[in-house]
């Protein structure tokens, strides 16, 4: 199985932790992923807020240069990069004119550009149950709280992945690895992400939402596949615990940290112990 | 050569401001065949009739134009004239002078030409114009009402009480419907049922109402005063008429926990079972998917129990057919479905409100039966996830209705009042109990409404917060409600115990099956068209059809009882006279010239052509043709578009007529 890779920013950046996690797993797994040549922006930090074109045009690139190098499918770990590539497939797939517009923009023809998939599909395109039968080292100690933030399914007219309000697919795939994820329910709140630089106490209040649900309802960690929910929750977590004096110690991992805990693979391989929140003993790995 | 008459008209200053009458009558005076050319102030007037009548006589008049307003306002009268006067009031025409000209042109020198154009073409169609004569059907004085809900029993009551016969058809085990399941109702609060039971009674035991439950349209053949109905009798495996309703059966059943349809799911019943303890008729039906008997030849018990030996395991559908004169639709309505599975993409659901997954997130039919009476906790407000009382209550408005990003962009008009009611009737039950409300607008226009809503808020102390809910979730047993204030501009979080969703109201399921059959319009929400919305509101555009209550609209109990009365009264219009009359203005093919392609049998969207066959005296076939039904034909005119032989026409507009209008333009 071989998919296109489109990285975008923080893999190659902030987050690369989880380039690291995604690249031993799949290796692991069997799962060729090519990078794609001369990626650009995908155009969700500024130009989303600040020129529609722009937004449509950078997506729609990093489609074109995908599908010239011969990519049906292609993997956007990002679930901004996702979203926005999916939302420049859907917008021009509805609006001939604006089609052509890109088109003239972007210097280059491009008939809808290879499917973009999550991290959470490719799982599922390998298959649960060959997932779980991968499985060296069950994760029966896990009691994952999956958090899948706002744009992994969100808008649902674009996405259309999962049910946006009660998403399900995460808690399948670390089912498949011997976790039992909590139920709970603060899966789709905003972690703050947005308002990072705008208002960091802002972020401090939501993440912490997020964190104290999901510790009420028994999860001794988070599992999420955005890069910004990790930073978030896991580089934060200390300046929460301190403005809310409250303790949780909730390692958060990314879905392939997950992945490739079940299948061997230590936390230098997956890049687990360059996270902030250390695992407990006796609380994964 | 014809001898015409012209009558001009001023309306007052209506037509007479742009339009110079004189000049109008100097022109048309001169054209061929036009025998006289007369104006008056208002043609409609007496005056104005007996002058029209006058000339007729005078001048042997055998076509008679009139300039003035519409058709649609004076045409009957001035027929009327006509044939008073011994002229075949088909022979009269109209032109359009004021609607069509003075009041939609100021230039007055051109709204005059163009008055004597139009009067011009009207002149031309006069001309072969031929004396028609009204069409008569005989009429079946019987008339079928579908659906037994509070409408379709208040239709069928008033036509029995009219001294015809009712065919009242019912889909539910009991007749009653929605109404039979509520619990109080606005503004009175009085009990639904205490005023409901009684008329189900009366429906049930009227010796002109032919009642028929557990039953579904399955065909509709003919034609107004003439339908032929095909009903299916779904096998209902207890005989009605050896049963004596005592109820053993249902006592002995052991399948007892089958979810129960009249009470949404908030209670159970057994496998037999009788809908509630008023069911009309009270009698028992057998849930074919449920009993063990019929699914493998198990148990058996309520057979051995039943003394009478009512039950027959081996009952089948039958279906049975019924004449009746006119039909009247009160299918009601079901409730929006909240959660994530719906019928049409374009309706997303609400899956943020955790309907389906939350036990206490319930819908607002699903409250009536919590606090009913005759409900599952006997009228007591008990949560259904573990039966304790609520003391914290939040009503969600406009679930479904008014929102375009679900998919529904109408208001259902009653959720205002019944939300008002439902924080009453929990206040007056729980009375350290808190009821929030979320709405959008309060619609509470009717007679007692607003105050009703009033004392919701200000007697009984029902928090109302204009805004909406963003999410429900579930934490330690509460159900934490958030929504925002609008109007105080904050976020509010609710700590609730239940939360209840005032959906939308939608057609029943099969309407659109149903209208289908009947021939009969629905907009693209599904509810049924009116012929008019204002001036027809019962009629439908298929004539001996009628609609009244929720299947037409979202309508509350007294508009429904309303609608359904004056859909009776259309029934006993139509059964007036021995004869039904039509007007003759219809479709006509001319057999002999007809090619018996059929095209216009598959156009015609009224299904009033049929096939013959054209045999001689002796019974030889001659040929094969198309016939007009004089009772279907609504003249639209399709057939006469898509016949290829030119043998179709329409009477009174003829192919012959309009181009010999168009040619008077030229």
């Amino acid at each position: 199985m071989n998919f296109g890779y489109y990285p975008g920013c923080a893999l190659h950046g902030s987050s690369n932790d989880y380039e690291q996690s995604i690249r031993a797993c799949m290796k692991t797994l069997g799962v060729g992923l090519a990078e794609v040549d001369d990626w650009i922006c995908c155009g969700a930090t500024a130009a989303h807020s600040l020129n529609h074109k722009l937004a449509v045009a950078l997506p729609a690139r990093n489609l074109a240069v995908a599908q010239k190098q011969g990519h049906a499918e292609m993997v956007a770990p990002c679930p901004m990069c996702s979203m926005q590539l999916l939302r420049a497939q859907h917008e021009m797939g509805k609006d001939a004119g604006l089609k052509a517009e890109i088109a003239r923009i972007i210097e280059t023809e491009m008939d809808g550009g290879p499917k973009v998939l999550n991290i959470i599909q490719v799982f599922e395109r390998i298959g649960l149950k060959e997932l779980g039968a991968a499985v060296k080292n069950p994760l029966k100690d896990l009691k994952p709280a999956c958090y899948y933030g706002c744009l992994l399914v969100r808008p649902p007219s674009v996405t259309d992945f999962d049910d946006a309000e009660q998403p399900e697919s995460m808690e399948k795939v670390v089912n498949a690895l011997g976790a039992k994820a909590v139920a709970w329910n603060y899966k789709t709140e905003c972690c703050g992400a947005g308002m990072t630089m705008a208002s960091p106490e802002t972020v401090l209040e939501l993440s912490n939402k997020i964190l104290a649900n999901a510790a009420a309802h028994g999860a001794n960690c988070l599992v999420t596949a955005c890069p910004m929910c990790h930073v978030n929750l896991d580089m934060k977590q200390a300046d929460i615990q301190a403005r809310y004096g409250v303790t949780y110690n909730l390692p958060v991992y990314y879905l392939t940290d997950l992945v490739g805990m079940a299948l061997g693979l230590s936390a230098s391989e997956l890049g687990t112990d360059r996270h902030f929140v250390v695992a407990q003993p006796g609380k994964g790995a | 050569m014809s001898r015409i008459g012209v009558f001009v008209c001023w309306c007052g200053e209506n037509i007479a401001r742009t339009v110079d009458i004189a000049k109008v009558v100097e022109s048309v005076a001169e054209i061929p065949g036009v025998r006289c050319a007369m104006n008056y102030k208002y043609m409609c007037a007496d005056p104005g009739q007996a002058m029209i009548r006058e000339k007729i006589a005078s001048e042997k008049l055998d076509g008679v134009v009139v300039a003035s307003c519409s058709p649609h306002m004076h045409m009957k009268t001035f027929r009327r004239a006509a044939a008073a006067a011994g002229l075949n009031p088909y022979r009269l025409e109209m032109a359009n002078i004021r609607e069509h000209c003075s009041w939609v042109h100021a230039d007055k020198e051109e709204a005059t030409r163009k008055a004597s154009d139009i009067i011009r073409l009207a002149v031309a169609k006069v001309g072969y114009d031929h004396a028609l004569n009204p069409i008569k059907v005989p009429v079946t004085r019987r008339a079928m009402v579908i659906g037994g809900g509070v409408a379709g029993i208040q239709a069928a009551l008033d036509v029995a009480e009219a001294g015809y016969e009712v065919v009242l058809v019912e889909r539910e085990p009991s007749i009653g419907g929605k109404m039979a399941g509520l619990s109080e109702t606005f503004p009175t609060l009085d009990c639904s049922q205490c005023i409901l039971t009684p008329r189900m009674v009366e429906a049930g035991q009227h010796p002109r109402i032919k009642l028929y439950t557990y039953s579904e349209v399955e065909s509709v053949e003919g034609f107004i005063g003439n339908f032929e109905v095909t009903v299916r009798k779904k096998a209902r495996y207890v005989d009605i008429d050896k049963c004596t309703g005592c109820g053993e059966c249902s006592k002995v059943c052991p399948l007892k926990k089958n979810l129960s349809e009249f009470d949404y799911g908030m209670g159970m019943r057994p496998a037999i079972y009788m809908p509630f303890p008023q069911a009309v008729p009270a009698r028992p039906v057998i849930d074919k998917t449920q009993c063990a008997k019929i699914i493998r030849n198990g148990c058996g018990l309520c057979e051995k129990k039943c003394a009478p030996g009512a039950i027959n395991f081996k009952d089948e559908d039958q279906l049975v057919k019924e004449k009746v004169g006119a039909i009247v639709v009160a299918t009601g309505y079901k409730l929006y479905s909240i959660g994530k599975k719906q019928e049409s993409e374009k309706i997303t659901g609400y899956g943020e409100y955790g309907y389906g997954k939350y036990k206490d997130v319930i819908d607002s039919l699903q409250f009536e039966r919590i606090v009913s009476a005759s409900g599952p906790t006997n009228g007591e407000i008990k949560r259904p996830s573990d039966g304790k009382t609520p003391e914290k209550v939040v009503f969600i408005a406009c679930v479904g209705s008014r929102d375009n990003a679900k998919g529904l962009n109408y208001c259902s008009k009653i959720c205002c009042m019944y939300t008002a009611k439902h924080t009453m009737l929990y206040k007056h039950k729980v009375h350290h109990g808190e009821a929030s409300v979320f709405y959008m607008d309060i619609r509470s226009g009717g007679k007692n409404y607003d105050e009703f809503v009033r004392r919701a808020i200000e007697k009984d102390g029902a928090k109302y917060y204009r805004g909406r809910v963003s999410k429900i979730t579930e934490e330690n047993g509460k159900l934490i409600v958030r929504g925002a204030d609008t109007l105080a501009g904050v976020p509010v979080t609710i700590e609730a115990d239940m939360v209840v969703l005032a959906a939308a109201m939608r057609p029943a399921d099969g309407i659109e099956e149903l209208a289908q059959k009947l021939n009969v319009g629905y907009d693209e929400n599904g509810f049924l068209m009116e012929s008019h919305p204002k001036l027809r509101p019962v009629e439908t555009n298929t004539a001996g059809v009628f609609v009244c209550g929720a299947c037409q609209a979202p309508k509350d109990i007294p508009e429904a009882v309303a609608q359904a009365s004056a859909a009776a009264s259309k029934v006993m219009v139509t059964f007036a006279a021995n004869e039904l009359t039509r007007e003759p203005e219809i479709a006509v093919i001319n057999e002999q010239t007809c090619a018996a392609c059929y095209a216009c049998v598959r156009t015609c969207p009224y299904h009033a052509i049929e096939k013959v066959e054209l045999r001689a005296r002796n019974g030889t076939l001659i040929k094969y043709a198309a016939r007009v039904n004089q009772g279907l034909c609504m003249g639209c005119g399709t057939c006469v578009s898509v016949c290829p032989s030119k043998s179709a026409d329409i009477e009174g507009f003829t192919e012959e007529e309009i181009y010999s209008m168009v040619e008077a333009l030229a």
